[in-house]
């Protein structure tokens, strides 16, 4: 019962906070300035701020507006410059889908082999503390260089971004397995690849499902850096080519999806965590 | 000793310590026991009960010497030898069923998941769990963790049990009736049993055989005592037996007193032929009645009697 009141009244705050940026948002962008007078030849080229005296920055109806085009057509395709962001956000998710998933592939057995061994894992100990704290975009000119492909070149960057949380909680899950339940199955002879599959799995599943979630979420980041330098698709690449077109609405829009997007994502992570996870 | 089903032949174990040396937890322990046989290890912590079980389980290797199970020396760990864990170690994803029908089927890998499962049922039942097969170990209670653990150690049918302190962390009252469990299970299937517990009373009522043994480091298997009490006793009417308290008295001597005392005070100990007590058995009667009483008296200085003539 008071669950269910708190989730109301919760829900309630938020709508009122929703409403509120909203309102200040609209009464912000009002036009205000005063307006010249000018030629009408000069007026096309000084643009509306100047010549209405409204202001670049588009309000939350012109968001709304412009949003709603784009729902109903999401898919249009009118060159390389124009395409529907429906296209743009499927680019974006089909790179960071093939780079975290290459990832997984690599870290998860990877992982494995490092927990369960403390020799592998004492010696590329240095190797992972020195290539994890490289920011995955240093990489890209490397990779450009190499795979002389920028869109590959982009899902390089992603694979390479999203597999030290995953290795890492991959390691730390596998390593730190209670010593109880290792000895139950010694004690039932269970061999190395049964026991890694019925023991060591499901007892580090939980943790390697974190360090998935936290991976899903930093190759998400990621892909809108990598599309700004890499060009051509994809949501990053669209803020900005808009911003070029000094779409301030279209870039708002971008940011809101990309939001919504990544959101997404850690919640279907945050699912399968769930799944996994067993309570003591 | 007649037949020696298990035998612990000069077993050391030794760690090494800061600095090149090399801590020995126990050095050149013999011990044997006999099939069908309950046996109970007390000793302070640090003595080192526990390996000498994982040693026995092969869980962990000794520095020397062997153990030798049913003719054939052992290396590592055997579904002959089954263990209930102090902590009962269930694995917390599965089911009540889904624990106990994982050891079923890693000791017969080809039978069908049909044939697994009544035969995990069976050992479900014989603890007591019917009609919880098919929750999740945090949905209970101590005593039902531990009896699942039972379960699981016995549907192996194991040659032995091995059990690390299996209820000290139970309540008094479960404690009691998973100790009746354990004895009826062991007494019905003839199981030879080997346990780590700090209770004497519980070793008094599950024990035939009690080794005592010495505070750690060096520690030594300084007695077996053997239980004079009948086989059919019953935990309620177990301290009426007129040797009850003369057993109870030499083990707690043995643990507040003798374990700090006995290496010092006892240069002949011979390791391979430790005495056997026989309590209230004339002529082999090593703590009595007439000894212990005196010395009761002066061990306790601070503690006056009530004085009956003023």
């Amino acid at each position: 019962m008071t669950t269910t009141s708190l989730r109301l009244r919760a829900g309630l705050v938020s709508i009122v906070l929703l409403a509120a940026f909203l309102g200040v948002w609209h009464l912000a962008v009002r036009s205000t300035a005063p307006v010249a007078t000018m030629s009408p030849e000069y007026a096309k080229l000084m643009g509306l701020t100047a010549t209405q005296g409204k202001s670049a920055m588009p309000g939350p109806v012109d968001v709304a507006a412009k949003l709603w085009e784009h729902v109903r057509r999401p898919f249009y395709d009118n060159g390389p410059n124009d395409k529907g962001l429906g296209i743009q956000l499927g680019y974006s998710i089909a790179r960071v889908g093939t780079g975290y998933l290459l990832a997984v592939l690599v870290a998860i057995p990877l992982g494995f082999l490092i927990g369960m061994s403390p020799l592998l894992s004492q010696a590329l100990d240095p190797f992972i503390q020195l290539l994890k704290p490289i920011s995955p975009l240093a990489w890209m000119p490397l990779a450009l260089y190499t795979i002389k492909d920028s869109s590959i070149s982009a899902i390089f960057v992603i694979f390479i971004c999203s597999i030290w949380p995953m290795l890492l909680n991959t390691v730390f899950g596998v390593a730190s397995v209670r010593k109880e339940w290792i000895n139950v199955a010694r004690t039932l002879e269970v061999g190395t690849i049964r026991r890694a599959f019925t023991v060591i799995l499901p007892a580090a599943a939980p943790t390697i499902l974190t360090g998935m979630r936290i991976s899903i979420g930093i190759a998400w980041l990621v892909i809108v850096a990598a599309e700004m330098l890499v060009g051509g698709t994809g949501i990053g690449y669209f803020v900005w080519n808009e911003w070029n077109n000094l779409s301030i609405t279209n870039v708002i829009i971008a940011i809101l999806l990309i939001g919504i997007v990544g959101m997404l994502l850690d919640q279907i992570l945050a699912r399968f965590t769930r799944m996994v996870t067993f309570p003591e | 000793m007649t037949e020696k089903f298990i035998s612990i032949e000069g077993i050391a174990k030794r760690y090494p310590g800061t600095g090149g040396a090399t801590t020995t937890v126990f050095e050149n322990l013999w011990l044997s026991m006999a099939r069908g046989e309950f046996c109970c290890v007390i000793g302070h912590s640090g003595c080192g009960k526990t390996t000498v079980l994982n040693i026995l389980a092969g869980l962990d290797a000794p520095s020397e010497g062997a153990v030798i199970v049913d003719g054939q020396a052992i290396s590592g760990t055997s579904l002959d030898r089954a263990v209930i864990f102090q902590s009962h170690a269930l694995l917390p994803w599965r089911t009540v069923l889904g624990n106990v029908a994982y050891a079923v089927s890693s000791k017969w890998r080809r039978w069908d998941r049909a044939r697994v499962k009544a035969h995990a049922q069976t050992f479900i039942d014989l603890v007591g769990l019917t009609g919880s097969e098919h929750k999740r170990p945090s949905e209970l209670s101590g005593g039902m963790k531990q009896r699942v653990g039972i379960a699981r150690a016995l549907s192996i049918t194991p040659k032995m049990m091995l059990m690390d302190e299996p209820f000290s962390a139970l309540d008094a009252l479960t404690r009691g009736t998973l100790q009746d469990e354990v004895r009826r299970i062991c007494l019905e299937t003839g199981q030879t049993a080997f346990m780590i517990t700090h209770d004497v009373d519980e070793a008094i009522y599950l024990a035939d055989k009690i080794f005592l043994m010495t505070n750690g480091p060096g520690a030594v298997l300084a007695e077996v005592v053997e239980n004079p009490l009948p086989r059919d006793r019953g935990r309620t009417d177990l301290h009426r037996h007129p040797l009850y308290y003369a057993l109870r008295n030499h083990i707690i001597d043995f643990l507040v007193t003798r374990s700090k005392t006995f290496t010092a005070e006892t240069p002949g100990h011979d390791p391979r032929n430790v005495p056997v007590v026989h309590i209230g058995k004339p002529g082999l009667t090593i703590a009595s009645d007439a000894k212990s009483e005196p010395l009761n008296e002066t061990s306790w200085p601070g503690l006056s009697r009530p004085s009956t003539s003023s």
